[in-house]
């Protein structure tokens, strides 16, 4: 049924537990074979739920799931082939690192001078080679981390599921993790769903972010698409720091619009997310992507601004301003000779351009 | 260990220098940290001491009562201590000597009739004949003057002249005896302190031992078949329901023993609710009625009812811990959910398994009240032997004997239980 390049189809799925509250509503996602697709989203969204249903846990309420063209609503959780890495990785603690590795094999019924070779090459891809014979909580949490991939790789599964898998380790090790799982996708060529609550996280390893809240995908993109080109403010706020400046559309001018603020300010963006004249709108805004005192003069946009609180943070000053009627405004000034001599209470003309503020709809 | 401290100290100071580490102010070190520790010390102690007192009023101490009774021959020894001081010479060949019988003569004329009465039921476990024997003479010496008195007595009663009687003795003279743990083991000393089996008739105790074994371990490994399952099912369920099924596994200890017992009695027996359903529902006939009550079947089936919850507390307190993601993990990797409980979650449930197993069956193995109640002649366990002999026939150091093996019995199988399990595998919570 899925189509040909679709490795995972999720087909109108919906979920619910108390048949009250829909927590995943209508989900169509395709994931091509080698993907590494990350669910994002904040806690409560839906994605630990898709994932779950993925994996045989759950059962969606409505819709079928695909799996290379099968359906598999109906295939319990130990035929799916599917592996897991799940949240406190879940080793048995009364296995060792080996026992843990080749229960899956033994499963299968591989011969024992197989299982063992099989059990060693992977051990020796997560650098655990010597770790074989301890028991888990003798290791430490990034090794349980490893020993816990390792397992969900070691028979060859067409796909691997990860939930929350970093969330335990503290952040120097979250990130050496990151790069080592990209790797080792890049590297087997595997099938990835990873879900996480870190935007950095997904941002590092995914191919593509399906960002989830209330139930659904609010958007589906490579990390650059997602960051530079929100579709709507849920994105635009909850992916890196943003300005957002409300007001009401006054008028559309084809692939731009101005949104005219509250205070009577007349701002110039790109049309994305607004219909008609007189909605009322966000316009969403990069920090990085506005000039103080820019002496060019091919900005569309251009106002006068209080700076309220100057944060020195090494490499740029975090400048809080108001500008708009909105006093959160937030600028980074680049700690370069220019940025210098900025001063608390002092007014600063803030310039940005058309193309980078974003008319969306208002949450 | 407190003492660690100061012996680290000691080294140190014996390492360095001979002189010892003094504080800012001049004070040795080690005198400085003691006063330091004793508040602390003395709040501890302070806080435990009640408990402690009461401990060893309540329990420590008749422990060790109990132990002691059980070898205990020394009251006979205080009765006659003249005639048994005499007695250690006799050559044990033919009759004692005129000296003999006159020192055991004076010795029961003069004695109190309380402490002879009391001294003949200990040597009438000996030789049974003894009690009657002296009762008797106690009577009759009141009229023999003066010597000699060997032919006196005799002429008296003709058991004076039967060596087997003086022979007996010989069993009570050490203060110390080991008559009553033979006899909890169906043995005795006969009359030349040999031991020997009991007679075939009088063979209760091994087969008691057997049953009480029995019935202890089948009462355990019901409890243990009836409540992993629901053990499992509180465990996984959310906590407003487990909660709620919890007080229904509790609910037993709302009422009393007894009224539980006897509610049993009226369910089970052959004119019973239980009998008569069967009945009704044509599943037998009048005549067939079941024989459950007033039989070892009884003793276990309400055992096994009474003890369930000390089976299903320490499983449902580790079975919670077992995260659900082992499962998960193990069905995710492949295993059917058979062989995932098997391999997976059954051995991480062991420490469960055997916190309650050992709660059971130490509590059963002591049971005194359902068997009395239930078990007829059946259904008698040792506990049952040991009230008998407490309260009937007062033979305390029996009782003590008995109460000893079983206290001995545990501590071997506990140190069993740590060779092959370990004992810091057992969690209750």
């Amino acid at each position: 049924m899925g189509s040909s390049d679709s490795f995972v189809k999720f087909d109108k799925v919906d979920k619910s537990y108390d048949g009250e509250v829909l927590v995943v509503k209508d989900l169509n996602v395709d994931i091509p074979k080698g993907e590494f697709l990350t669910m994002l989203g904040p806690s409560g969204s839906g994605k630990t739920t898709t994932l779950m249903m993925l994996a045989g846990f759950e059962t969606p309420t409505g819709g079928e799931i695909y799996l290379e063209g099968e359906a598999i609503n109906k295939i319990p959780p130990n035929k799916r082939g599917i592996g897991m890495v799940f949240q406190n990785y879940a080793l048995f603690p009364h296995l060792t690192v080996n026992e843990n590795l080749a229960f899956p094999l033994e499963v299968r019924k591989l011969n024992k001078s197989d299982i063992e070779e099989k059990v060693k090459k992977t051990l020796d891809m997560v650098e655990l080679g010597e770790f074989g014979n301890r028991m888990p909580l003798q290791l430490s949490g990034g090794q349980q981390q490893r020993v816990a991939l390792a397992r969900s790789l070691v028979f060859e599964p067409r796909l691997v599921l990860m939930d929350e898998p970093l969330g335990a380790l503290d952040k120097k090790l979250r990130e050496q993790m990151q790069y080592e799982i990209k790797h080792i996708h890049e590297r087997i060529g595997i099938t990835v769903v990873y879900v996480t609550h870190d935007q950095s996280e997904a941002l590092t390893m995914s191919n593509r972010i399906a960002v989830f809240n209330d139930g659904k995908i609010q958007q589906i993109s490579s990390p650059d698409v997602l960051y530079e080109k929100p579709e709507n403010a849920f994105v635009a706020n909850f992916i890196g720091e943003n300005n957002q400046l409300t007001g009401k559309v006054k008028s559309i001018n084809g692939k731009n619009c101005v949104v005219t603020t509250d205070q009577g300010d007349d701002i110039t963006s790109l049309k994305i997310n607004v219909n008609s004249v007189g909605d009322r709108s966000t316009v969403s805004l990069r920090p990085e992507r506005v000039e103080i005192n820019s002496t060019e003069g091919n900005f569309e946009n251009s106002f006068n601004a209080k700076v309220k609180e100057l944060i020195y943070l090494g490499d740029h000053i975090r400048t809080r301003v108001e500008v708009c009627g909105n006093d959160q405004f937030i600028v980074k000034v680049p700690n370069s000779y220019k940025g210098a001599n900025l001063k608390e209470g002092t007014s600063v003309k803030l310039s940005w351009k058309a193309s980078d503020s974003r008319a969306l709809d208002l949450r | 260990m407190q003492i660690s401290p100061f012996l680290f100290g000691d080294k140190i100071m014996n390492e360095r220098t001979a002189d010892p580490i003094l504080t800012t102010e001049g004070i040795p070190l080690k005198v400085s940290l003691q006063k330091a520790e004793r508040r602390n010390k003395i709040r501890a102690t302070l806080l435990v001491a009640p408990l402690l007192f009461f401990i060893l009023i309540t329990f420590l101490i008749p422990i060790g009562d109990m132990l002691l009774r059980s070898v205990d021959d020394s009251y006979i020894n205080t009765v006659f201590p003249k005639t048994f001081e005499k007695y250690k010479k006799w050559d044990r060949q033919g009759l004692p000597s005129e000296e003999l019988y006159k020192t055991m003569f004076f010795e029961v004329k003069e004695g109190s009739g309380y402490s002879i009465g009391k001294a003949t039921t200990r040597m009438n476990y000996a030789k049974s004949g003894w009690k009657s024997l002296l009762k008797k003479s106690k009577r009759k010496f009141k009229k023999i003057e003066e010597g000699p008195y060997k032919e006196q007595m005799i002429a008296i009663d003709k058991r004076w002249g039967d060596m087997e009687y003086w022979k007996a003795l010989g069993v009570m003279v050490d203060p110390t005896t080991a008559g009553y743990y033979l006899n909890a083991v169906d043995l005795k000393y006969n009359v030349d302190k040999e031991i020997v089996q009991q007679k075939e008739n009088r063979r209760i105790y091994n087969h008691t031992w057997v049953k009480t074994f029995k019935v202890s371990l089948l009462v355990m490994f019901f409890c243990l078949i009836l409540g992993y399952p629901i053990s499992y099912l509180l465990s996984t369920l959310p906590l407003k329901y487990s909660n709620l099924l919890m007080i229904c596994v509790l609910l037993p200890f709302w009422t009393s023993l007894l009224v539980r017992t006897v509610a049993w009695m009226v369910m089970l027996q052959q004119k019973g609710v239980f009998n008569n359903l069967l009945v009704m529902a044509n599943v037998i006939a009048d005549e067939n009625r079941f024989k459950l009550m007033y039989n070892e079947t009884a003793t276990i089936i309400v055992m096994t009812q009474i003890l369930l919850p000390f089976m299903v507390l320490p499983l449902y307190s580790v079975m919670r811990t077992i995260s659900p993601n082992y499962m998960r993990a193990a069905l995710n990797l492949g295993a059917s959910p058979l062989h995932a409980f098997w391999k997976i979650y059954m051995p991480n449930s062991v420490p469960g398994i055997s916190a309650g197993c050992m709660l059971v069956f130490i509590l059963a193995i002591g049971y005194y009240i359902t068997p009395e109640l239930v078990g007829g002649k059946d259904g008698q366990m040792i506990g049952n032997w040991i009230a008998y002999h407490l309260k009937t026939t007062l033979n305390w150091g029996l009782s003590a004997a008995l109460g000893a093996i079983l206290l001995g019995v545990l501590t071997v199988l506990y140190w069993v239980y740590n060779k092959l399990v370990g004992i810091e595998n057992i969690k209750l919570g």
